[in-house]
């Protein structure tokens, strides 16, 4: 059995936030990860990777022509920057939660990583 | 309604100047310098208001009404009026906040001691009446935290980009808003240069997305993006904030000036791009829906990109309104652990504080942190920390308890509590602190835009 691969390793992450509502853009480091984030990276996968936070809603809106996704998450900032207890009201530290995701090595992943080391 | 005196030009340089209002104060320095050096139409737009700053300026009008507009207006305008208003650059900026009469006031102040005397534009009309029932804002609520409340402290609307082209239409060199839509701040120098019909959602769209590259400063350059190993960005503590070039067709290019830090390439545009977007193609705005679903981002040359193929599409109905309204205070307060077995007794320390104000303070909800193991990560109910807590040994760990009330008393009480940690707590506890904040609150609501007024005046000019 091989290692999880982190999603940190294939894509970058920023956070944005309106009132209690997050997003997420994830932008691939290299065109060969859109297909394998497409795979693992879903809306259910991102929902159940911020359980904690009980999203009432997550959408991945996917955008090819940017090599990017955008997930956004309904009611996860406890109420948003003016009203939550926590440290980070904006969400701002959360898309490195989302590059903790870890990833089945399969053969996609493993292809994109290879881009990955190649390119940079 | 735009005239034709710019009718030969073909490209508008528009620079960012702060991204929020506790932006750098010498990164506009660069932008303009670099500006100087162009001819044709350039701008210089400052972003200064976040969702309740327009609160705290209301409180602040209420209190003297000579002020109510941004307190960042002197530190990020003073170091670059002159040298703006000297090469002909013109200021678009949303000082104004809950006064921007006062805001122009101020500027007309600031730039008569600097030996000049220009034009301000004053756009007003974004604030909505004061005296409407909080019922009816309530009833146009994206959600329900107004409901059943009786009193507000502010409500503006975001209003779009043509009263700030009608300003600059008057001659205005330097124009002060209040709220609008922050990607307007560029929209509505591109609006006036290159008479673009309002129906014409395309290069709404483009314009519209030229400002939302801007709007947010460095965020476009390297800022809020660097990952050491992974995306490095050179010079950060020099980054370089963002000029647009935008063609009359709407092609947008982003750079940045010359000899300054950070990066600009199709990763930091499309992150920006995406920033704080919700669905990629229906971006709503008050002058344009944006899809930037068939965008393209090309990189031209060292820190040049080109965006082309932004649509546009019908604007809303309705105007996107915040509604701001008073929420009792926030409590904070601190203490460290550290060294052997510090998690166990930071976890002892929460257990104590938790059950003596389940009995002292039955119904004030808690929060509790602990940096070094979960808080930002953490979650209020506590289940990210439970579950790390017991396994996760930490050398060095801050405890942090937090609670909201309109009750201060309740309050000190529990920061009391976080206090009596140092005699009465776990072994080693260190380095209290406490605070308490008071709180401001917003809401968002859609109003119908007869609720607003916007309108340009030149300011000292009878009206």
């Amino acid at each position: 059995m091989t290692d999880p691969v982190l999603l940190h390793r294939l894509a970058f992450a920023r956070a944005g936030d309106k009132g209690n509502r997050l997003n997420l853009a994830l932008v691939c480091r290299v065109p060969e990860a859109f297909d394998a984030l497409a795979a693992q990276v879903t809306a259910e996968r991102v929902a159940a990777h911020f359980a904690a936070r009980h999203p009432s809603r997550v959408v991945r809106y996917d955008l090819p022509n940017l090599n990017a996704f955008n997930f956004v998450l309904d009611d996860v900032l406890d109420g948003g920057v003016n009203a939550s207890l926590g440290l980070d009201g904006h969400g701002k530290t959360l898309s490195f939660h989302l590059l903790a995701l870890p990833l089945d090595p399969d053969a996609a992943v493993r292809r994109a990583l290879l881009a990955v080391e190649t390119t940079i | 309604m735009v005239g034709p005196a710019t009718a030969g030009t073909d490209v508008v340089r528009i620079g960012s100047g702060a991204g929020f209002a506790g932006d750098r104060t010498d990164a506009a320095g660069p932008v303009v310098a670099e500006l100087a050096r162009h001819d044709g139409p350039r701008f210089l737009i400052f972003e200064t208001l976040a969702e309740r700053t327009l609160a705290l300026c209301q409180l602040a009008r209420r209190a003297d009404p000579a002020k109510g507009y941004s307190p960042a207006l002197e530190k990020l305008l003073a170091p670059v009026l002159s040298d703006c208003l000297k090469a002909g650059i013109r200021i678009v900026g949303n000082f104004g906040a809950a006064n921007p009469q006062a805001a122009a006031a101020r500027i007309a102040d600031l730039a008569r001691a600097m030996g000049h005397a220009p034009r301000i534009g004053v756009v007003t009309g974004s604030d909505l009446d004061p005296a409407r029932p909080v019922a009816e804002y309530a009833a146009r609520e994206m959600g329900t935290l107004l409901a059943g409340r009786s009193e507000i402290v502010s409500a503006d609307a975001y209003i779009g980009a043509a009263a700030i082209a009608d300003a600059l239409e008057l001659g205005a060199d330097i124009v002060v808003t209040g709220r609008v839509a922050d990607p307007a701040l560029a929209l509505g120098p591109l609006l006036h240069v290159f008479g673009w019909s309002p129906q014409d959602w395309d290069r709404m769209a483009a314009g519209t997305l030229a400002g939302h590259l801007l709007e947010c400063g460095a965020q476009v350059c390297g800022g809020y993006f660097a990952d050491p190993g992974a995306k490095d960005v050179p010079g950060l503590a020099d980054v370089g904030f963002p000029i647009a070039e935008i063609g009359r067709d709407g092609t947008i290019t982003i750079t940045k000036p010359p000899g300054t830090g950070g990066r600009v390439d199709r990763f930091t545009v499309t992150e920006q791009m995406l920033y704080e977007i919700h669905d990629p193609a229906a971006y709503l705005t008050p002058d344009v829906v944006m899809d930037i679903t068939q965008a393209r981002v090309e990189e031209l040359g060292a820190d040049r990109v080109r965006i082309t193929g932004v649509k546009g599409k019908p604007r809303p109905e309705t105007l996107k309104a915040t509604v701001c309204f008073e929420a009792g205070y926030l409590a904070e307060g601190e203490i460290s652990y550290a060294g052997p077995n510090a998690a166990a007794r930071a976890r002892l320390a929460a257990q104590v504080v938790r059950e003596r104000l389940a009995r002292r303070a039955p119904g004030l909800g808690l929060r509790v942190d602990a940096i070094g193991i979960a808080s930002v990560f953490n979650d209020t109910a506590g289940a990210t920390l439970d579950g790390l807590f017991p396994a996760t040994e930490s050398a060095d760990v801050r405890l942090r308890f937090s609670a909201q009330s309109s009750d201060k008393a309740l309050l000190d009480l529990m920061l009391d509590e976080v206090e009596g940690l140092y005699c009465a707590g776990p072994a080693g506890g260190g380095g209290v602190r406490r605070h308490l904040t008071a709180r401001l609150a917003s809401a968002s609501c859609l109003v119908e835009r007869a609720w607003t007024a916007p309108r340009a005046t030149l300011f000292g000019a009878a009206s």
